[in-house]
């Protein structure tokens, strides 16, 4: 079934998570998580990114030298990503103000270049590309799950819209600051990875080693 | 194939076309966008300063309601309205930066962490019937993760503030970055800023919630609870901008030619 187009576009999205999963991504994932909005914006910015320098690469991959893949991959994905924040500049002023250095930041995604060189440079360029935009889904799925837990807790609002009302405006809710703070995405993060594998069993790895049990204190002789 | 690929005349070729594409790409989106991109940042630019000054409008251009304000450039050495630079096209934080047009700050002078002044200032005035209503300063400083920016409306009298806003920093969401809670920035309008006869600055932010029946209460502002520093910080440009280094002697003529 991954072999179809739409099993292409669809497995990232849980089973086979570029960040629950592969572990990629992970840093901007803690950045642009405090609110909703901007996790919407950086999850469709990488989508982009993610589907249009994988169809390049793919068109091309016959004639990227060996010795350089990487140094054109990087290019193309560069590129890609000063367009994208020149846009978001444009059409986007305030939204672009909040991600501020994490657009170019996209550049040194794992995602996006774990796609380029596992995926595009076997593949044509219409799987390709889809292959990027599955696994940009991906991204944003954990994005917006942790948007959503961030934001609730963290500010009482949703996409900016009041839904608990703060004690330092006059409501009853004391947010937790906790939320706010790198820190809180990675819990996040992590209860989304239990949750997946308490789903899908078959994502659990084998253990590495097996812990001994503990040494039990005798009394001395 | 994979032999021919990686030749050197092909790896040259191959990387040669690539940048040019990429650059021609690049340089494409930037110039095609750079007129809409600098309308925003003016948008932006003018937006803070009205609603610094409590004269955004819901429902009313920025344009339009910009109209009623003057930019014009003093020098803060003297406090002196100055012509020697265009206020419509001055940069007042590349002049920062220009050792020509600044000048470097002492650690004892520097209350505010910003490193170098620029000799000239733009202030946006507001006038009324011919006679002055609102001063607008720009003002910025160093917090605990950023350079604040942003802009302390005063009234005609020099004193009373009307409101404080910034427009740019990278401090803390909501911890520090509570200094755009518009909750918080209610509390700065009708504070004052010089005590009575006094040119050196009282107006401060203070740590834990001002005692309204204390005195001097009109001179403190409630600090941020779980940001001490973005607190200290705000305390320390503000001081240091309305203070004799900033914007003191501008604002002392003012407050002597009386309203």
């Amino acid at each position: 079934m991954a072999d179809t187009p739409k099993g292409i576009l669809t497995s990232p999205i849980f089973a086979n998570n570029p960040i629950a999963l592969q572990i990629l991504g992970i840093c901007s994932a803690l950045a642009v998580t405090t609110n909703l909005s901007t996790a919407v914006v950086m999850g469709a910015a990488v989508c982009l990114v993610t589907a249009f320098s994988s169809m390049f690469i793919s068109m091309i991959r016959a004639h990227i030298p060996n010795s350089i893949r990487i140094i054109v991959q990087m290019t193309i994905i560069a590129s890609l990503v000063i367009v994208v924040d020149q846009v978001l500049k444009a059409y986007a002023y305030e939204t672009s103000k909040q991600l501020s250095v994490f657009v170019g930041l996209i550049i040194t995604n794992c995602i996006v270049m774990g796609r380029a060189e596992a995926y595009a440079m076997k593949n044509g360029p219409t799987m390709s590309f889809i292959d990027g935009i599955g696994n940009g889904l991906g991204y944003t799925v954990v994005l917006l799950f942790v948007g959503f837990i961030r934001e609730l807790f963290g500010s009482g609002s949703l996409f900016g819209i009041q839904l608990l009302e703060k004690v330092n405006d006059g409501g009853w809710y004391l947010p937790n600051g906790m939320m706010l703070l790198p820190p809180s995405a990675f819990f996040i993060i992590a209860g989304f990875i239990w949750l997946i594998r308490t789903y899908q069993p078959a994502q659990n790895e084998a253990a590495e080693f097996k812990i001994c049990p503990n040494t039990q204190a005798k009394e001395a002789v | 194939m994979s032999s021919s690929n990686d030749s050197i005349k092909k790896t040259l070729t191959v990387a040669l076309l690539l940048c040019i594409v990429c650059s021609v790409i690049v340089s494409g989106a930037a110039v095609a966008l750079k007129s809409q991109q600098a309308a925003n940042k003016d948008l932006d630019r003018k937006t803070n300063i009205l609603a610094a000054a409590g004269l955004l409008e819901p429902g009313k251009s920025v344009d339009e309601l910009f109209a009623q304000i003057k930019p014009r450039v003093i020098d803060l050495n003297t406090g002196e309205y100055t012509t020697a630079v265009d206020a419509n096209a001055y940069d007042q934080l590349k002049a920062a930066k220009d050792p020509a047009m600044s000048k470097a700050l002492s650690n004892s002078e520097d209350i505010a962490g910003i490193k170098r002044r620029e000799q000239f200032a733009t202030v946006y005035l507001v006038e009324k019937e011919g006679k002055l209503d609102r001063i607008i300063l720009p003002v910025r400083g160093y917090g605990l993760w950023s350079t604040l920016h942003g802009f302390l409306a005063l009234e005609s009298d020099a004193n009373t503030v009307i409101g404080l806003g910034f427009y740019q920093h990278a401090e803390t969401p909501g911890l520090g970055g509570e200094v755009d809670n518009p909750k918080w920035k209610a509390l700065w309008p009708g504070k004052k800023v010089f005590a009575e006869g006094s040119m050196s600055p009282e107006l401060e932010v203070i740590k834990g919630a001002v005692d309204p029946a204390s005195s001097g209460a009109e001179y403190k502002v409630d600090g941020l609870s779980g940001a001490t520093l973005t607190s200290r910080g705000v305390s320390n440009l503000v001081q240091y901008w309305v203070g004799s280094e900033g914007f003191g002697p501008y604002l002392s003529k003012i407050r002597k030619e009386g309203v």
